[in-house]
């Protein structure tokens, strides 16, 4: 049998340069939260059928649960803790998602951030069935799905939300991702 | 997930070496999409993972060839959805590769993937059975081209032969153009694989394909050129009666969980009547 042998790949993660090591038959999920402890992207059902690991690949929205690390070489990826600015102020989505109650235990939604936030950015003004089916790939057991797409309605209405500070659960996954340098190589 | 060697070569001919030598000790990585889950739950063991996404020859997107859209192997059912000329002349494609998966998946997945995959529940096979689409392959003994017809088995089997690999689909955009739609059934938009999906092409003289999959071990085409289907003024009963020679062909399985077998059929009818009034609009639209 043929030895799997760590890769070396290199890739941008919220704006971060990082070279690594990885294990062919490691996933981006796997090693976005064991390997740089950016642990906001969730694992769940690991067929790419609920979207809590979905992280912005290039640009586009992915599970990560179906990526292979070594696939992501040279690429850039967005995760959920890239989408507070580097002080800690939430985006305005994240504060509306806050502000309509999408929050309820809150395990899929980074997830849903991750696919609203590649929905608005390809189209800052969707139609509610352009929500839907942008959104139809994150499941929420909650059921919180009208709170989140009205969350999304407002940050499409730019309705200035009340700014909060990132709570402490952000800072230290910020912490752990690194110094910040400047968002080189990400696409937003 | 069992450990594996990952390649990626960055010519055809590597490639094509690659999957010659090591034969079954290989899997193709495009999308991905449905290759991870099979190597995370075990059903396929392969030691090398050969990813193509670097080859140049499969390289992703879509350009205008010799009277057809030629379209790369690596290109992703969003970027499928999203083209302007495969909306234009194939229609039922770009509907297909619209509703498959969800966004995440549609943004991962290869349409030469799907079509390598040969679930009987492919999406874009339907539309691009319509269209007359050619498989065109790479193998140790060069390149050939098999239609995509003559390219299913039956699930998870091709008429590949070992070595080779998808470059690209190839598909006629006649000047009589053909005017297509795509219809499907599933139990949740975003996720579920199609219960019943069918397409359906229309062109100005007379012929009408009807193709559908999902409801038997592979997908199946059917050619009407009486005249019969394309016509809009033909009277329901008479339609009905051709469109119950072109579903002859349906053995949906009783062991489904998707769903019986006599929904299936009965929605196959459904589909098949809206996805051929649905045509006949655009040809008269587009005349």
């Amino acid at each position: 049998m043929t030895m799997a042998v760590a890769t070396s790949i290199e890739l941008v993660v919220n704006g971060v340069r990082r070279q690594l090591d990885v294990a062919p038959h490691h996933t981006l999920l796997d090693v976005l939260r064991d390997d740089l402890a950016l642990t906001g992207t969730k694992e769940c059902c690991l067929v790419g059928e609920c979207g809590a690991c979905t992280v912005l690949l290039d640009g586009r929205s992915v599970d990560s649960c179906l990526v292979l690390a070594v696939e992501a070489d040279g690429a850039s990826v967005l995760t959920v803790e890239g989408l507070a600015s580097p002080d800690g102020r939430l985006s305005a989505l994240q504060a509306a998602f806050l502000d309509q109650g999408g929050v309820q235990c809150g395990f899929c939604i980074p997830g849903q951030l991750m696919s609203a936030h590649a929905l608005l950015a390809d189209n800052p003004h969707p139609s509610r069935a352009e929500v839907e089916e942008g959104m139809a790939g994150n499941l929420c057991r909650c059921g919180c799905y009208l709170q989140i797409f009205a969350a999304i309605d407002q940050a499409v209405a730019g309705k200035a939300p009340e700014v909060r500070a990132a709570g402490p659960e952000i800072h230290a996954a910020g912490a752990t991702a690194g110094a910040r340098t400047t968002a080189e190589g990400l696409d937003q | 997930m069992q450990p594996f060697a990952y390649m990626r070569p960055e010519t055809l001919a590597e490639a094509v070496s690659l999957l010659a030598e090591r034969g079954p000790d290989t899997r193709v990585l495009a999308g991905g999409t449905d290759l991870l889950i099979r190597l995370r739950d075990g059903s396929v063991r392969p030691t090398v993972v050969v990813d193509v996404k670097r080859v140049p020859e499969l390289a992703p997107g879509i350009r205008v060839g010799d009277g057809t859209l030629v379209i790369g192997a690596t290109t992703t059912m969003t970027d499928i959805a999203a083209h302007p000329l495969v909306r234009q002349h194939l229609t039922a494609l770009a509907e297909a590769a619209a509703v498959v998966g969800s966004v995440q998946i549609r943004n991962r997945a290869t349409m030469a993937g799907n079509l390598c995959n040969a679930s009987p529940a492919a999406d874009t096979a339907p539309p691009l059975l319509v269209h007359g689409a050619v498989v065109v392959v790479a193998g140790p003994a060069g390149e050939r081209r098999i239609a995509l017809d003559d390219f299913f088995v039956r699930s998870g089997v091709t008429t590949l032969a070992p070595g080779e690999l998808v470059v690209a689909v190839e598909v006629p955009t006649p000047a009589s153009r053909i005017a297509s739609a795509h219809q499907r059934r599933t139990r949740r938009r975003g996720h579920d694989l199609a219960s019943v999906t069918l397409a359906c092409g229309v062109d100005a003289s007379g012929v009408t394909r009807i193709a559908y999959g999902s409801v038997g071990p592979r997908p199946i085409l059917f050619e009407d050129d009486s005249g019969v289907l394309a016509d809009a003024t033909t009277q329901a009963e008479a339609r009905d009666a051709v469109l119950e020679v072109v579903f002859a062909g349906a053995s949906p399985s009783v062991r489904s969980m998707r769903a019986g077998p006599e929904y299936r059929l009965a929605m196959l009818r459904v589909l098949g009547r809206r996805a051929l009034a649905a045509a006949q609009a655009r040809l008269a639209e587009g005349a």
